[in-house]
């Protein structure tokens, strides 16, 4: 029996995970997919908010400002990339400036510093490729950016280190309460807890409403994007927000920390939890707003469009407890934006629930770092000398866009909770990100894939069952 | 710190040629740098027939074709490099380059001959709405994978765009057992040669759906299915006129784009309409003793007019290197308009060039029965009926430098069509 | 008398070709650049053939697979029965260039033979 489980192993389980993991816990973690950040958490803005835009003495407003404080040093710990690269939400109308006000009073009461208007010349010259058709802008210092799939693999990976198991491909069909505890029906077969933690996003009202008679509803509200080439990864600096109008809800832009060109998301309430397909209209509608900001924005330099949804509550709200009529069962609900920002709080925050319910002492050799893959593309000349005198793999470029070896590649494969796919060698070394989009790089990341694993290429996928890349030899089929 | 003569970045057709025409012309020091394991580049992956026939006079396959040119540099006992990738070129020409075998390390050269070739425009550039599984390919990596792998990438096929790779894959996939349901062009004219059209769709009862697009993938973890459209005459998808085949492969066969970061990188001017270098008439770039050639510099219909290009880049490099390339003193501009979508020079130095100036250029459209222009300054001085010309065919003119001495005056050379 | 309007495949040129054809004879062939394009015409309407490229499977070499071709070209209607019959060929490394790697194929008359080098792996 496990003291606790965690159902779902995006930003927030992961990061609930890493959490426990400092203390003597039983510690399961399930995920239905091949991967951990394979949901909501590898499709999203990759933006660490500053906290303005939550409701004052929310819950959401909590967390995300607690988030921001602690993604720098947790980027340092667990070595990850993230940016304070100030955020900006632009009003176009001068009969909006009151909105921005609002929006500035708001962001004081959430406690987060250092905000300030910008008149329209101010912005300008910080980011000289915004629109001339503005009024003013807000901008927050302590906006920032970070890797989602870095992010959700340092604390995944830290918390396994530290005595986590994960059970990727996994789905929990039936949570069934018991006296002191739990039995999760799985597809691979009974699992007993005594903590439940329903972090599954936008599944996250299936397993609430297996266990309360309070019924929720987790809206999917699906997001398109479109990723621009490295080339033009400078156009702004800051993260651009738009103020919302009576058109609707803007969209963003922004740099990466990898240095691409960020630009979405359109946001479209839907029904189906698994519809991530990008469509014609909404690309369009995309590129159509997103000029509103920075008319110049150079769209045809767009190397990938994808789509994320975001786990929406009607409540609109982070739901963070234990459901009352379920004790032991913590709802982690309604996780949208800000939640990638908010996720370190939120596991701490978790923690401190599951203390609560079942007080445990800290682990002692608790290991608080983790050095992730080394970058040889970043490196120095000194550096890559270095890492190549150590392994020659690390002078084999497979990624030539990106610049990722196959010593990278290895090392991706054979960390803890290492790459099983070519999208988790993708999500954990960017081979296969760039400019090209993995159409050198495929087939020998799945050569190497196969070769470390000892399988046979015809076995490795994309992204778990059902997404081989071969489906046979020459003549077979003849 | 390795001193070299002249360092080729990149071992396939272009820049074998260039290292043979470059040894022809006395140069020993020459060092050809190839990331893949063995020589040839993309040849060794095109196995069909059909390349050769002005080089060799024969008709050869994509490796026949790179093996002569092997042995020729084997022969001559050109160095080269496998598996080594150049990571950067410095504007002073010092080269860094890693591989498994040698580490990091880095060659100085007196001259550079970027021959990196070209790749395809992938899915996510052409903006195709739909899911993101596994099963949609390049073709050109489908080539690999059937041709030198012997593996399948899929069983049930619909191929996006006409050009040659897709269309020379629509019968690679056939005869190898795969079902190829159709080619879908957005143009209203094929990319690809007449030849292929006959010899890979035809043949084998492919349909050929012009003026279509992918409007829709279906399939989370495996293609599924794809929606193809009708587009209008603006490229965009007309409602209603939607049509699902159910597939598990998309193959993409949507344009080549050079693969000129290394260049950028070191100075080096792109000319935007070819995204390759903008060369004189000696193929030297803006940056002194760096010449381009092959895909690298503009994307071409064949490989012999690879080789005849790179033989000329290898030859001035060694001009370069040897003193005797003539000081660049006049560049006449050179360009294509109406309907002329770019040249090759991009500029002629009257007393640099040879006594035949060959100006390659594709059009921007299907043409029939126009007239190709030559214009020095507003005076034409050259005016040919073409037939037809089609964008997928690189068409060339001959400049004579005794007619362009004749003019002192010269500001300006125009290639344009024009009607009768 | 009927008129046929072929392309060229001889060449990467394509030329169109116009085909006059009496009582299934081809009496004139007009629009090809080079004596090649009369003689596709010629054989088009009467024997069309063509050179056949597949990959055939390699054991110990630098590559699991050789790229092949007929010699010659083979009727366009043996072109599965070669590619079948290719199917069970096997080569060990190395192989080089013009190597035969299947005699006869399909009863055609016409050799296999390897367009490419492989060298044995070590």
């Amino acid at each position: 029996m496990y003291d606790v489980t965690v159902i779902g192993a995006g930003v927030t389980g992961s990061a609930i995970a890493r959490e426990l993991s400092k203390y003597e816990y039983n510690v399961l973690v399930l995920e239905k997919n091949s991967d951990v950040c394979e949901g909501t958490s590898k499709a999203n803005s990759g933006i660490v908010h500053a906290g303005f835009d939550a409701k004052p003495g929310s819950m959401m407003a909590r967390m995300n400002v607690r988030g921001n404080q602690m993604m720098e040093q947790l980027s340092k710990d667990l070595d990850f990339s993230f940016r304070r690269n100030g955020s900006m939400v632009l009003c176009f109308d001068e009969n909006d400036l009151g909105k921005l006000e609002a929006l500035l009073e708001k962001g004081k009461k959430n406690g987060v510093p250092g905000l300030r208007i910008l008149s329209k010349e101010e912005a300008k010259e910080m980011e000289p490729n915004l629109t001339d058709d503005m009024a003013a802008a807000l901008f927050a210092p302590t906006g920032g950016i970070v890797c989602p799939f870095g992010l959700t693999i340092a604390m995944a990976e830290n918390a396994c280190e530290n005595g986590v198991q994960f059970q990727l491909n996994t789905e929990v069909n039936n949570v069934v309460r018991r006296d002191d505890s739990y039995v999760l029906e799985t597809d691979r077969g009974e699992i007993e807890t005594k903590i439940v933690i329903n972090a599954a996003g936008v599944y996250a009202d299936r397993f609430h409403n297996m266990v309360s008679d309070d019924k929720m509803e987790i809206i999917p509200r699906k997001g398109e994007y479109c990723l621009m080439d490295k080339k033009v990864g400078t156009f702004v600096n800051s993260t651009i927000f738009q103020l919302p109008t009576i058109y609707g809800k803007g969209v963003l832009v922004t740099p990466t920390v990898h240095g691409n060109l960020l630009a979405g998301p359109t946001a479209v309430d839907i029904e189906d939890k698994e519809n991530t397909q990008t469509t014609g209209d909404g690309l369009a509608e995309l590129m159509k707003k997103v000029q509103i900001s920075t008319p110049g924005i150079p769209l045809r330099q767009t190397i990938t469009s994808f789509t994320g949804l975001r786990a929406h509550w009607t409540e609109h709200e982070f739901l963070i407890k234990e459901v009352e009529e379920a004790p032991g069962f913590i709802d982690v609900a309604g996780i949208e934006s800000p939640g990638l920002t908010s996720a370190p709080a939120i596991g701490e925050y978790v923690a401190e629930l599951v203390q609560g319910i079942m007080p445990m002492g800290k682990k002692e050799n608790f290991k608080a770092t983790r050095k992730g893959i080394p970058n040889v593309a970043e490196a120095s000349f000194e550096e890559r000398q270095e890492l190549i005198r150590k392994n020659p793999a690390y002078a084999n470029v497979i990624c030539r866009c990106e610049v990722v070896t196959e010593g990278e590649i290895m090392d991706a494969i054979h960390r803890p909770l290492g790459a099983t796919t070519v999208d988790g060698v993708k999500r954990r070394t960017r081979a296969g990100m760039g400019r090209c989009q993995a159409g050198f790089c495929a087939p020998k990341t799945v050569e190497i894939l196969a070769r470390e694993l000892g399988k046979d290429v015809s076995e490795i996928t994309k992204s778990g069952e059902g997404s081989n890349y071969l489906t046979g030899y020459n003549k077979e089929d003849l | 710190m390795k001193i070299v003569d002249i360092a080729i970045i990149g071992g396939g057709p272009a820049g074998l040629a260039a290292a043979v025409a470059a040894r022809e012309e006395g140069v020993q020091n020459i060092l050809i740098i190839e990331r893949d394991n063995e020589l040839g580049g993309i040849l060794n992956q095109c196995i069909h027939n059909g390349f050769g026939l002005h080089t060799f006079k024969e008709e050869l396959t994509g490796p026949e074709y790179a093996g002569r040119y092997i042995e020729k540099v084997k022969e001559m006992e050109i160095p080269y490099l496998l598996h080594t990738i150049v990571i950067d070129i410095a504007d002073n020409k010092v080269i860094t380059v890693m591989n498994k075998e040698q580490g990091m390390f880095q060659i100085e050269a007196k001259a550079v001959i970027l021959a990196m070739g070209c790749r395809e425009r992938s899915r996510g550039a052409l903006n195709i709405p739909g899911y993101r599984p596994a099963g949609i390919y390049s073709s050109g990596t489908a080539q690999r994978y059937v041709n030198m792998e012997g593996r399948m990438p899929g069983r049930k096929v619909v191929i996006l765009g006409s050009g040659d790779i897709g269309l020379i894959m629509a019968r690679r996939m056939t005869l190898e057992g795969a079902e190829v349901k159709v080619v879908a062009e957005l143009m209203p004219y094929s990319g690809g040669l007449k030849r292929n059209i006959v010899q890979c769709l035809d043949d084998f009862g492919i349909p050929l759906k012009l003026s279509h697009t992918v409007v829709d993938i279906k399939g989370k973890k495996r293609v599924e299915g794809v929606t193809l459209a009708k587009v209008d005459e603006n490229r965009r998808p007309i409602p209603g006129t939607e049509e699902f085949y159910e597939c598990d492969t998309l193959l993409l066969s949507c344009g080549l784009i050079p693969e000129n970061e290394i260049s950028s990188q070191m100075g080096v001017e792109l000319n935007p309409v070819t995204s390759g270098p903008v060369v004189n008439e000696s193929l030297e770039t803006n940056v002194e003793g760096v010449f381009a050639c092959g895909n690298v510099l503009h994307v071409h219909d064949l490989v012999d007019y690879v080789s005849e290009e790179a033989k000329k880049a290898g030859e001035n490099a060694a001009a370069y290197v040897q003193g005797s390339l003539k000081e660049n003193r006049r560049q006449i501009p050179l360009k294509g308009e109406n309907g002329v979508r770019y040249t090759v020079p991009c500029s002629i130095d009257v007393g640099r060039m040879e006594e035949k100036q060959v100006v390659r250029f594709r059009v921007g459209n299907v043409y029939k029965d126009k007239y190709l222009c030559i214009y020095y300054n507003d005076e034409c001085i050259s005016r040919k009926k073409k037939r037809v010309m089609a964008p997928g065919e690189m068409e060339q003119v001959i400049l004579l430098k005794s007619k362009l001495e004749e003019h002192g005056d010269l500001e300006r050379i125009t290639i344009r069509l024009e009607e009768a | 008398m009927e008129m046929k309007q072929l392309v060229c495949i001889g060449c990467p040129l394509g030329c169109n070709l116009n085909v006059t054809i009496e009582d299934d004879k081809t009496i004139s062939v007009t629009g090809n650049t080079c004596p090649r394009g009369a003689d596709y015409a010629r054989k088009e309407m009467t024997d069309p053939r063509r050179i056949v490229t597949s990959s055939v499977k390699v054991t110990g070499g630098h590559l699991a697979s050789v790229s092949v071709k007929t010699e010659s070209d083979i009727p366009k209607g043996k072109i599965f029965d070669c590619v079948k019959a290719l199917r069970e060929v096997e080569l060990t490394a190395p192989v080089s260039i013009g190597q035969i790697v299947l005699e006869n194929v399909a009863d055609t008359g016409v050799n296999v033979i390897a367009t490419k080098n492989i060298y044995t792996d070590n």
